[in-house]
This record gives structure tokens, sequence and C-alpha cells, in this order.
């Protein structure tokens, strides 16, 4: 099986390479006639792909220890479903998995876009077909980086995979994230096929509109997966650790959100089409920049696979894109003239334009403190650490004015706002704010951040809601529908805009819960069986803990020494909790790592009691735990859930004819109607 | 009645075990009276015993601003409360104790690390020299970015009330002539409601 995992990459490798090579020989002779052939070539691409990431599962599932691969992250006790997912738990795997998954996309591109942009097509073939080529000459020539290698030697049991990606998070959150990542291939392309074709009306974006949409859904599952993950498994009790790696999945999140708000400035007046090329050519170029972060060692990171020259790889094909596709924009710059100019300060478009200035800010800020050390290296010769203090002092503020914009876009009027509507625009939105403020200060809290966060938040709820119940009461009014029914079909009707307000909701949820971890409680303890300590919540109850004992053992690949602590809130038993170490064995018995902790929660909406057994260091049952109150972090879950539900709303394809039942025979166009309007 | 792990699992199973356990007197507070476990091999690397110092507000301040120097990239405090295989967070924090219960100021301690692992020993560069520029940069560039933005957009709305005195003039008029503001903003709102 290797031997066609091989011959299939370098199949992939050739075709890719030829086939992009055609796109850009046509371009240059002007011979349409070859766009067949090289389209064909993404679905041979494709195919060969396949091939070769099936013979990697071959291997993973047959255990052929001979494959290095195979030997460095499965053993013969790991449970089946860990075996599909060790194909991306390693950096050679997951280049393969990235090349296959962009092969995908690069044929689902070419077999769903609409004939209308089939201009575009070839060149759409060309760049995903060169991008997957350039993947699989890095497992082709890239040092140790050969999935297919094969050992000397067949160990009789392979070395297992890391305890930390036994968990449900990590067989969704990097394949969602690289999804996000990969997928953003097809909307560059799409940019570099306008560029190249100089077919620079709406029409790319038309085409690849939903793609960047799917690209972002993808990336904030995976981003708020990864957070559920590192939440209950590295057992800190945090979300978001301001880790390079971390930073490197949230850069294209953030500019992503901002090409999804300017290129509807773009669709509806024309405007911002220069800076809507550059921001999704930006866009890709940082799904690359991360990629070089996690594979080339440059900066320490918990997450990042084993220091190698693969990196230096991706930076070389970095610069090489950067260059190529701003000097295509730069000689396509007088073709993306501007149709309409701004108008006025309080318009729509000068709000979107600030939530783009937000959302680039705050990525060029967490772009510039991951990259700070270096630089400062560069400049002092002197090492420094930039962690979350840095992280938190820097984009706290940046993250709160974006929460705001994100509350007075919407309330901003097309083209121009007059004061009135300003004003009544206001309003609600603002004492809903203000209500929130005081409510929380009767209630005592006294964080001014706090404040700020959830104060905003309230005004950003308020917008909504009256976004959604001026929508509802005007098809209540004109088409005496139901509130509910009403409500449905506003949604139904205007999907982007209402998905958009939903994806808002999401994003609200999510400052709310990273609000509540700022009041999180922890504390250190050791315990004999029989033995309590006690736990002050932030919400003003007191958790009592009382150590049960300590079980041990065996599973399938494991030795499990769990814990068991009852609990009582205010003197009342609501349960038990318990925390494992975990020693994971080969298939012959032989430890495997270090022991591994798995974190004892106990979950409601208002917090989380959060367990860790940090061990029984005397070989008794005397046990060291950490204990962490942690208020609202269901809200982030909650509020990802939302978020994708809303973007999925968003882009969400056709949609039922909905019928209106209308009061009164109305002239062609549409009805309005005024309440109130003197006759 | 000595707690024992068989006697525990049995009084699990039993109805009102738990409380049978909660009513038992705790095995002892120091390890040698808890029962001994079959693999000890598995649950963790020997530690201290928890002391009053671990949990203090001035401790944790300190660590939560130092690095660990095990490499894992996690602050002293995080580290020595996550990852339970380290053996470097333990021993730096019984540093930071005794340095506490020698008297030194957090300032102090925070000092001799950075003069004894360098700079890169805290979570976040101190706020002086070229590091200022680390803390500015991005607020910077945002507010020039905003602030010229914002000029151009001012700049664009003057020029358009000059140039267009009298097409204000007309929309004065128009608007004189409209029933009531108030009306022809639902009407805008009715409208965008329709077209978006």
């Amino acid at each position: 099986m290797t031997l066609l995992g091989h011959f299939a990459l370098w199949a992939a490798f050739l075709i890719g390479v030829w086939s992009a090579g055609l796109a850009f020989f046509a371009r240059w002779q002007d011979r349409p006639e070859l766009s067949l052939a090289i389209r064909r070539g993404s679905y041979a691409v494709c195919a060969a792909l396949l091939v070769a990431s099936a013979a990697l599962w071959k291997g993973l599932f047959s255990h052929d220890f001979n494959i290095e691969y195979v030997a460095a992250y499965t053993s013969r006790n790991l449970p089946e479903y860990y075996l599909v997912t060790a194909f991306w738990a390693g950096q050679k795997g997951s280049l393969l998995f990235w090349a296959v998954v962009l092969g995908i996309f690069g044929a689902l591109a070419q077999a769903l876009t609409s004939n209308r942009f089939k201009d575009l097509l070839p060149y759409v073939a060309g760049v995903t077909n060169i991008t997957a080529a350039f993947f699989i000459a890095v497992m082709l020539f890239g040092e140790g980086a050969n999935p297919f290698e094969r050992l000397s030697f067949t160990p009789a049991d392979g070395r297992g995979l890391n305890p930390q990606l036994q968990n449900p998070g990590m067989i969704a959150h990097p394949p969602t994230l690289y999804l996000g990542y990969i997928s953003l291939a097809v909307p560059f392309a799409f940019a570099i096929a306008a560029l190249m074709a100089r077919r620079l009306d709406a029409g790319w974006i038309i085409a690849m509109r939903k793609w960047a949409l799917a690209s972002w859904i993808f990336l904030s599952i995976g981003i708020t997966i990864g957070m559920w993950w590192a939440y209950l498994e590295l057992g800190w009790g945090g979300v978001w650790a301001w880790d390079p790696v971390e930073n490197a999945s949230l850069l294209p999140w953030l500019t992503l959100t901002a090409f999804l708000h300017s290129v509807m400035i773009q669709e509806k007046r024309g405007m911002l089409k220069r800076w809507n090329m550059g921001l999704i050519i930006g866009t890709f170029l940082l799904t690359i920049f991360g990629t070089f972060i996690t594979r080339s060692g440059v900066i320490a990171s918990v997450h990042s696979f084993t220091q190698s020259s693969v990196g230096y790889f991706f930076l070389g094909f970095l610069l090489v894109t950067a260059i190529l596709s701003f000097t295509l924009l730069y000689t396509r710059w007088p073709d993306l003239e501007p149709e309409a100019e701004l108008e006025s300060l309080a318009s729509r478009e000068a709000a979107f334009l600030f939530n783009n200035l937000a959302l680039v800010g705050i990525a060029f800020s967490v772009m510039w403190g991951t990259l700070f050390p270096i630089i400062s290296e560069a400049v002092r010769g002197t090492k420094i650490t930039v962690g979350p203090p840095f992280f938190n002092k820097v984009n706290i503020p940046l993250g709160l004015f974006l929460l705001l914009l994100t509350g007075i876009g919407p309330l901003i009027a097309w083209r121009k706002a007059s004061a009135a509507n300003l004003q009544r625009q206001f309003i609600v939105p603002t004492v809903t704010g203000l209500v929130t403020t005081v409510a929380l200060l009767l209630a005592g809290l006294r964080d001014g951040w706090a404040l700020a966060a959830l104060g905003i938040s309230g005004f950003v709820v308020g917008t909504i809601g009256q976004e959604f119940w001026r929508g509802v009461r005007a098809r209540h009014v004109m088409h005496d529908e139901s509130i509910p029914v009403a409500l449905v079909r506003l949604m139904g009707r205007n999907r982007r805009r209402y998905g958009g307000y939903i994806v808002h909701v999401g994003i609200v949820l999510y400052f709310v819960a990273f609000t509540g971890l700022a009041f999180r409680t922890k504390a250190e303890v050791d315990l004999v069986p029989g033995q309590s300590t006690t736990i002050a919540s932030p919400f003003g109850w007191t958790y009592e803990l009382t150590h049960l004992g300590i079980s041990q053992y065996s599973a399938l690949n494991r030795q499990v020494s769990a814990a068991t602590l009852e609990v009582k809130r205010d003197g009342v038993r609501i349960g038990t909790i318990k925390s494992e170490k975990r020693q994971h064995v080969d298939s012959f018995g032989n430890r495997l790592f270090e022991p591994s902790t798995e974190v004892g929660l106990r979950s409601d909406l208002r917090e989380d009691l959060y367990v860790v057994y940090g061990g029984s260091p005397d070989g008794t049952e005397r046990s060291h735990f950490v204990l962490q109150v942690n208020p609202l972090v269901a809200w982030f879950w909650i509020g990802g859930a939302v978020l994708v539900l809303g973007g999925m709303l968003t882009m969400w394809p056709g949609g039922p004819q909905v019928k209106t039942k209308r009061r009164a025979p109305v002239q062609a166009g549409y009805e309005a109607t005024l309440t109130g309007m003197p006759s | 009645m000595k707690s024992t792990r068989r006697g525990f699992l049995a009084a699990l199973l039993t109805a009102g075990g738990a409380r049978t356990l909660l009513a038992q007197e705790p095995s002892g507070g120091d390890s040698l009276s808890a029962d001994p476990l079959r693999q000890p091999w598995n649950v963790g690397i020997q530690r201290d015993t928890v002391g009053v110092l671990d949990n203090d507000p001035v401790v944790i301040a300190i660590e939560r601003r130092l690095r660990c120097t095990c490499g894992c990239t996690l602050d002293m405090y995080t580290c020595r409360t996550t990852d339970f295989t380290c053996t470097y967070s333990p021993e730096l924090h019984r540093e930071v104790v005794a340095m506490i219960e020698a008297g030194k100021t957090p300032e102090e301690i925070i000092a001799f690390y950075v003069e004894r692992d360098g700079e890169a020993v805290l979570m976040a560069p101190p706020a002086e020299g070229f590091n200022i520029a680390g803390y500015l940069v991005p607020g910077l560039v945002i507010a020039t970015v905003g602030l010229g933005l914002g000029a151009y957009l001012s700049r664009r709305r003057d020029v358009e009330s000059g140039s267009d005195v009298a097409a204000g003039r007309d929309a004065a008029a128009a608007e004189a002539a409209a029933p009531d503001a108030e009306a022809a903003e639902r009407l805008r709102r009715a409208l965008d409601e329709v077209e978006s």
C-alpha cells in the first residue's frame, strides 16, 4: 500500500503542476479550448489524493508498523475511531489530509460552480491545483514529511496516540479547523481568477461567497471545539491562552469576518473592490502563515508539531504567493475603480468600514504580539515572552470597540442616515445597555471591564432585538401574519440579514462567557478519603467536596485511577464528580507517555464546578486536587452553536417562496403600510 | 471505622453508602494513614503537601507574572496546577514561597527571576524602552487609520454639502412639504425592510 500511496502522491503532484501550468499557458496564449483539460486536472488530482489517503488509512487500520507514521501515532490497542483521527494527528498525516481536502474542494468548486462563471474555472483549477501540488511537494521533498516512509524494521507495537489527542474534541477540532483553512483556498482562487480574467464585476463574489461563508463556519466550529478541547483536556480551566498556534487560527477568522462584512458594500454599492481583493488574498496568506507558525517551531507553542525544516517550505510559499498575488492585484488596480463613493460618516457603509478597521486592527495586534518576540530579539538581541497579560491588555479594549460596532452597524441606514433616524434607532439599544449596566452595578458588580463588556452586550442585544421586532411588526402589519409566522418568514426571506444578527447574538454570548471567566475561583487542596473541603462560588454559594476514594481499573488501552468526590451546594447534596488519571499502555502493557488527567465537571448555565485530580503522590489514597468554579462557561458552547447556526442560516441555499396575505390590492411593486400617517 | 478502598466501593453499592462514608471520620490528615494504592506509579510524581501559601493570592499573582522554565509556555502558577508531571514549576514555586517567607516583596521576587533567567521569564515584557512599541503600535496604527478614515469621510461630507447647496434647498423644501418627518422615517424603514 505504501507503494500505491507514493505513486498516487507523485501522480497528484505531476497532474497538479501540469494543469496549473496549462491554466496559465492557456491564458497567455489565449487558448480557451484547453479549459476542459485544465478543469479535469482538478478531478484527477482529487482522485489521486483520495487513493493516497486510502493507502494511509489502510496502513493505520492494518497496524502496519513498518510505516513510520503508523508506528509513531498508533498502537494495536488504540480504539478504532482514533485510528481514523490518527490520520491528522502528526505532521506527515496532516499534510496529506490538507492536500486531499484541498483536492476535494478544488473538484467541488469545479463541479458546483454555476456555468455563468465557467470562464473563471480554469484559473480556479490552476490555483487550487498548484496549491495542492505545493503541499504534495512538501511531503515528497520535505525532510521526514512523507507519510509513507518505511522503517528498517517492524516494531511489535506502535508508540500510541498522545493521550491529549484521545478526546472527542480532537476528533472534530483539527478537521474542522483544517476545513476552514483549506476551503479558503477556493475564495482565494476565485479572486485570482477574477484578476487574471479581468472579470472584476461582482460576479466572482457571487461565485465564491458561499465558499467564504463555509470557510468561516468551519473556522468558527474548529475554534470553538478547540476551546472546548482545551478546557476539558488541558486541565487549566481556561479556553484561550493566546498561544501562537491559537492566534494563528484566529487571524484568518478575523480577516474573513471583515471580508464578509465589507463584501456587502461591494455588492450593494460597488465600493471597496480593491480592499476586498486585498482582504481575501491576505486571509489566504494568513492560513499559510498559521501553517508556517505551527510547523516551523519558529515560535514556541504547546500546540505545534515537532520543529522541522518543513516550516520553511511554507515560508517560501507564503512569500512567493504574496508577491505574485499582490503584483497581480497591482496590475489590475485601475480596473477596480469604485462605482460609488461614501456619502456620509453616518452611514452603514462607514460603520462597516470601521468594523473592518476594528477586525483587521485586532488581527494586526494579535499578529504583532505573536511576532513581537522575534522582532524584539532581532532589534535588541533580547528574548522576551509575550503571553496572555500582553494580549489581554492590548486586545480587550479593541474587542469591546468591535462589540460596540456590532451593535451600532445595523442601526445606521445605508448611504446617509438623518439625525432623526439615528435618534430613533439608538434609543432602545442605548436604554438596554444602560439598564444592563445599572442593574449589574446594583447587583454589586464593580469590575470596570466586566461592566463595560456586559453593558455593551446589552446594547448589542437591544439592537438585535429591535431589528427583529421591527421586521416582525412590519410583516405582522403589512401581511396580517401572526408574530411567530412573521418571524419565521422574515428570517426565511432575509436569511443573510437575520442570519447575520443571529451570528451577532453568538458573539455577544462569547463576550459574556469571557467576562464570566474573569471571576473564576481556584484552589489547591490535599484530601484523604472522607475528608472535605469547600470552595466559594462567585454567585455567592459554597460548594463542599468530600473525597470518597480512589478506584483503579484497566480499560482498553489505559490503566485508570479515578478519584470520586461528593458535592454539596450550601449543604445540599447535588451529586458526585469524578476526575481521572490515565496511564496509557500498549498492547503488551508497556507504559506510553506520562499519566494524563481527565477533569471532573459539573456544569450548568451559571457555572462549572471543575475538578482536576492531580495525583496521589505518596502511593496512598491521599490525593491532590485542583478545584475551580468557572462562571458562565456553558455560554461559550451555546454561543458557538448560535454563531454557527446563524452562519448556516446565512448561507442556506434557495428559500421557499413565501406566500403573503395582503390586506388590499396594491399597485405593482411593494406595499408599505404606514401607521399614524396623516391622511 | 477505618476507611478502605474496598469498603468504600462496597458502601457505594449500598443505599445511603455515600452518607455512611460521610459519617466516617476522615482517615487521618497525614499521608501514612491513607490506604495504599494498587498501582501507585499511575497517579503522579511525588509532590509537597499543599500548604497555606500555595493558595495565597500574593504568591499566585507573582507566579502568574512569571513563565515556567520547563519550556511549556505557561506561567508558573498555571503550570504547577495543570501539568502534574512538570518538575520545574513545583521547584520554582518552592523558591517563591521561600522568598515570601523571607520577607521579600513581589517586585523583589520578580526582579530576582529577571536577573537570573532574563527578561523572557516575564509573561509580558515590561512597558519600557523598545517594549513600549509592542504595547503602543497596534493602538497607534488603528487610531491613525481610524482618524484618517474619519477625516476623509468628513472632508467628503463638507465638499458635498458645499456643492449641493441648491440640492439641499430642494431637499429642505421637499422635507417641508412632507407630511411628517416621523412618518417619512417609518416609510423609509418599511421600504428598507422590503428591499433588504
